[in-house]
């Protein structure tokens, strides 16, 4: 399992409580507390101004002007845009990481290392250079150019073309959830089902997806926020047809660029508010799991 | 093992999915009439959010056709390089007839653009300014007082904006102007790019990082910005203009392959027609872009103060040449930065 | 059936082997494989000479320079500060810990263009940490490492915890009870064990950072040769209607990309055989 897995994956992790300890595996409480005050110096900077900044400026010219950007007709579009391609490529991801967890962790084949660090790739790549590759094959000038022309096929600088680019950015999330899971589960419960009669997707239904069900949310969730807020591999298919080809990252941009700062952070903000819900849930899975285990354990 | 959870969850995800797939599908029911997409540069924002909708009224009087003009707004370049990879543009409105000469390379147009309308095919100009902070603290009155150490001005870059290069040839034109020699202005004009802090990738974030961020001493931008500026950011500016600038002048075209296949031209022809006409000119003056019409001109003169200026054609024998002159991989620009 | 055939070591009595992995495969191929090969083809239409040009230029060169070495130098922050924060949060009770522990993956799921321009907002000199700052932070590379050590904070953090939760507390005190001071303790014992979990963070923050554009393009200064990232570099290129350099450039930093991505899966294997899993 690659090293990028183990960041995607390792999660859900619990929060555990520390444990009571001596004394003498503990720090003097001066140690302690310039170590926490270092660390939530180094978050505050980081991490919390610039979360609270987004409201903040989103709500400096208030809130009538936070909810006016939020319904004018180009941020409605924009915000449907958004969640199309969203609703198109997550199920897409998630379909093929399904698959690709199926065949890597159940079966033993050659290739099978090459394979991993393929589907990794995606994680290193730069977003310009995904949206780049997308205009070479299916621009005008690209190898399908031509063709999509004469049957009046549109794919960049439209939907299909937004949606492919999300795809290829958010294409690990799912698969590398559910491999190191998979993986760790073995093959003895789905072997029995098949000895017990089961067809293949009985046995897939009733006994691997109920395994590894919340790995399977937590990926989705990830995959979501990943495509809701993709911007680099974005703007270099969209065309940026106002109230068309405008997602929700792309139009705070827009806003950006006609000085309308606060209507910008009032949209961003949504999409900031979106990845704090991410996380929420993603602590309410990490409960389960961790509930689950227990579950096991005992 | 039993998991209720399961199956609401999934019946959940299907609706959610229905939902929203229908919603898509409501939106892409098609408006009436025919629809035109413009593709423009990143400051024409507000001029055609006005242009549009009064095009619209024009043509139905007209014609009786209803006809949508959508928009498209990006850096100059980046514009034209998505029209030659297959942006359905129907029409260009471009404020540099070098990007429009790209996509007559691509094919997408014929090679005589410019002839087939008015002014060169441009129903507007403008002219590249100095913006300074009020009271103009730096004394800042021509080109050269941007070249002077300790001075910062903003300008976005020229490799990829058309304000970016607009204000590098109104810098090195003034100097020939006055009657310096090429290798002068070539010094100015590296001077000058010496004391740029930040090169934005547009008008509009060149004009955020001064007004907003506070950043530079000066501006360099199109006069037709000043005002937004003001309203915008509140008047903390001076405008100054130098003794000599540019006159930019605002091409548009037709893209041929694009209207044919379509069956838009007519379409597409009437609506750059409409931007010679008083209604539009207006539109232009108003939103402090210089009209081709002298009475409009008179009439907003006090928008307008006589300068100097030169075209592109006079100064270096048009934008082809000066691309490859000056903008191209490897060529005076380059070897400016290079030094610095 | 025949990819069975070909490259199932073991037979399986579980069915299914062959339309999973057909499907894993067109579906990488068409998403993955045969667009990246679009960009390696391209440059291709380059000679040797031309691509050597296009990637050595200076202006190319000092984008590398700042791209590298601000992902690295961001990658080193997160490692010190992400241990010191990982630490923390994993050994020691204080208010809020279970927030600041969600906090933690914001990051992750902030889109990369609102972290920008609310970066950008916040240390240029008139935000509100901008103006408590003697050095100007935006538009100047330290800008650029701001925003790249944002991006990277997860990467070291979460990669460390599991390690940190699972490191047993009987080796830190056999350690005291042979005489070692807390710091030698924390040297000695604890370091080496999580110093491959480190590592392995470091190297996937720093991968991260190298490719990152939404969030860095709105506070890098842009000025060719001080501030400008490589993957604007291939923007420009692409603007200026030079599709060839453009792909050339990128196609370096996609074999970087793929470098270090190898690296670090050799980085995790090694770790792995060292904890003798």
């Amino acid at each position: 399992m690659s090293a990028a897995a183990a960041v995607v994956a390792a999660p859900p992790h619990v929060a555990a409580v520390p444990p009571r300890v001596s004394e003498a595996t503990t720090e003097p409480a001066w140690v302690r507390r310039s170590l926490i005050a270092v660390a939530l110096v180094f978050l505050t900077l980081f991490l919390f101004v610039p979360l609270v900044a987004v409201f903040a400026e989103a709500l400096k010219k208030g809130l009538d002007v936070y909810l006016a950007a939020i319904v004018e007709p180009d941020a409605l579009s924009a915000i449907r845009l958004t969640l199309v391609a969203a609703a198109i490529s997550v199920p897409l991801n998630c379909a093929f990481g399904v698959a690709a967890a199926w065949a890597i962790a159940k079966f033993d084949f050659r290739g099978k290392n090459l394979l991993l660090t393929l589907i990794d790739l995606p994680f290193s790549v730069s977003p310009v250079i995904a949206g780049l590759i997308f205009v070479l094959v299916f621009g005008l000038q690209g190898w399908l150019g031509g063709w999509l022309r004469d049957h009046d096929l549109k794919i960049i600088f439209a939907l299909p073309g937004i949606v492919i680019a999300t795809i290829f950015i958010t294409f690990p999330f799912v698969a590398r959830e559910l491999i190191p899971l998979m993986q760790a589960q073995g093959v003895e419960q789905e072997e029995a089902a098949r000895v017990l009669g089961a067809s293949g997707w009985q046995i897939f239904r009733r006994v691997t997806l109920p395994n590894v069900r919340w790995a399977l949310l937590y990926g989705v969730i990830l995959c979501n926020a990943r495509a809701m807020g993709e911007f680099g591999a974005v703007s270099v298919v969209s065309g940026h047809i106002r109230g068309q080809t405008n997602t929700m990252p792309l139009h705070i941009e827009i806003l950006y660029n006609e000085y309308q700062f606060a209507a910008a952070f009032a949209v961003a903000s949504l999409l900031a508010g979106l990845a704090l819900l991410t996380l929420a849930l993603k602590v309410v899975v990490e409960r389960r799991v961790a509930a689950q285990a227990e579950v096991t354990r005992r | 093992m039993q998991h209720p959870a399961l199956p609401t969850r999934r019946a959940a995800l299907a609706g959610g999915l229905a939902l929203v797939a229908s919603f898509a599908f409501a939106s892409a029911a098609h408006a009436a009439g025919t629809t035109l997409l413009n593709v423009s540069y990143d400051v024409a924002r507000e001029l055609y959010k006005e242009i549009d909708p009064a095009f619209q009224r024009a043509w139905k009087q007209q014609t009786g056709e209803d006809v949508t003009v959508n928009q498209s707004h990006g850096g100059s370049s980046k514009q034209a390089r998505a029209v030659i990879d297959g942006l359905d543009a129907d029409v260009v409105t471009m404020n540099q007839s070098s990007d429009i000469d790209a996509i007559a390379r691509a094919r997408l147009i014929s090679e005589d653009w410019a002839k087939r309308l008015p002014n060169n095919s441009a129903p507007t100009t403008s002219v590249t300014v100095i913006l300074v902070r009020k009271g103009n603290p730096k004394g800042i009155r021509d080109w050269p007082d941007l070249a002077k150490a300790g001075t910062s001005v903003v300008i976005p870059n020229p490799k990829i904006t058309g304000n970016g290069r607009y204000t590098y040839v109104a810098a090195w034109g003034s100097a020939i102007k006055a009657g310096a020699t090429p290798a002068q202005a070539r010094e100015l004009v590296q001077k000058i790019f010496a004391n740029v802090p930040v090169f934005d990738g547009g008008g509009r974030a060149a004009t955020t990082t001064f007004a907003q961020r506070d950043i530079g001493d000066a501006l360099c931008t199109f006069e037709s910005e000043v005002n937004l500026i003001k309203a915008e950011f509140g008047d903390h500016f001076d405008v100054v203009y130098p003794k000599s600038t540019i006159l930019a002048e605002n091409p548009v075209a037709v893209i041929d392959k694009v209207v044919d296949r379509k069956g838009t031209r007519k379409q597409a022809e009437g609506f750059l027609k409409f931007l010679w006409s008083d209604e539009a000119q207006e539109i232009a003056a108003r939103h402090q872009i210089r009209p081709r019409s002298p009475q409009l001109l008179a009439r907003y003169a006090k928008d307008f103060p006589k300068v100097q200026t030169f075209t592109i054609d006079e100064m270096f024998g048009g934008w082809t040449k000066a691309q490859k002159e000056h903008f191209d991989d490897g060529a005076i620009y380059d070897q400016i930065l290079a030094r610095k | 059936m025949l990819l069975s055939r070909a490259l199932l070591k073991r037979h399986s009595v579980l069915p299914g082997f062959d339309l999973a992995l057909g499907f894993t495969l067109l579906y990488l191929s068409c998403i993955v494989l045969v667009p990246l090969s679009a960009a390696f083809l391209k440059t291709f239409t380059l000679t040797w000479p031309a691509f050597w040009d296009a990637v050595t230029a200076p202006r190319v060169v000092a984008a590398y320079r700042l791209t590298f070495g601000a992902s690295l130098a961001a990658a080193l922050a997160n490692a010190v500060f992400g241990l010191v924060v990982c630490w923390v949060l994993v050994r020691y009770e204080f208010p809020g810990r279970r927030i600041v522990d969600a906090l933690v993956d914001l990051p992750f799921a902030l889109p990369t263009a609102v972290a920008g321009i609310a970066l950008t907002a916040l240390y240029s000199g008139n935000g509100w940490i901008g103006s408590l700052l003697p050095v100007k932070v935006s538009f100047t590379p330290v800008g650029v490492w701001v925003a790249l050590t944002f991006i990277g904070l997860p990467f070291v953090v979460r990669t460390l915890q599991p390690v940190l939760e699972d490191l047993q507390r009987e080796i830190e005190e056999a350690a005291a009870i042979l005489g070692a001071t807390r710091l030698q303790t924390f040297r000695r014992v604890i370091l080496p064990i999580v110093t491959p979990a480190l590592l392995t963070g470091f190297a996937l923050a720093f991968a991260r950072a190298l490719g990152e554009y939404g969030s860095v393009i709105f506070i890098a200064g842009n000025l060719p040769m001080v501030s400008e990232i490589v993957p604007l570099l291939i923007i420009t290129k692409l603007e200026q209607f030079d599709i060839p350099g453009a792909t050339a450039i990128a196609v370096v930093m996609l074999v970087a990309s793929f470098v270090l991505l190898l690296a670090i899966n050799g980085l995790q294997a090694w770790t792995r055989a060292r904890q003798g899993r």
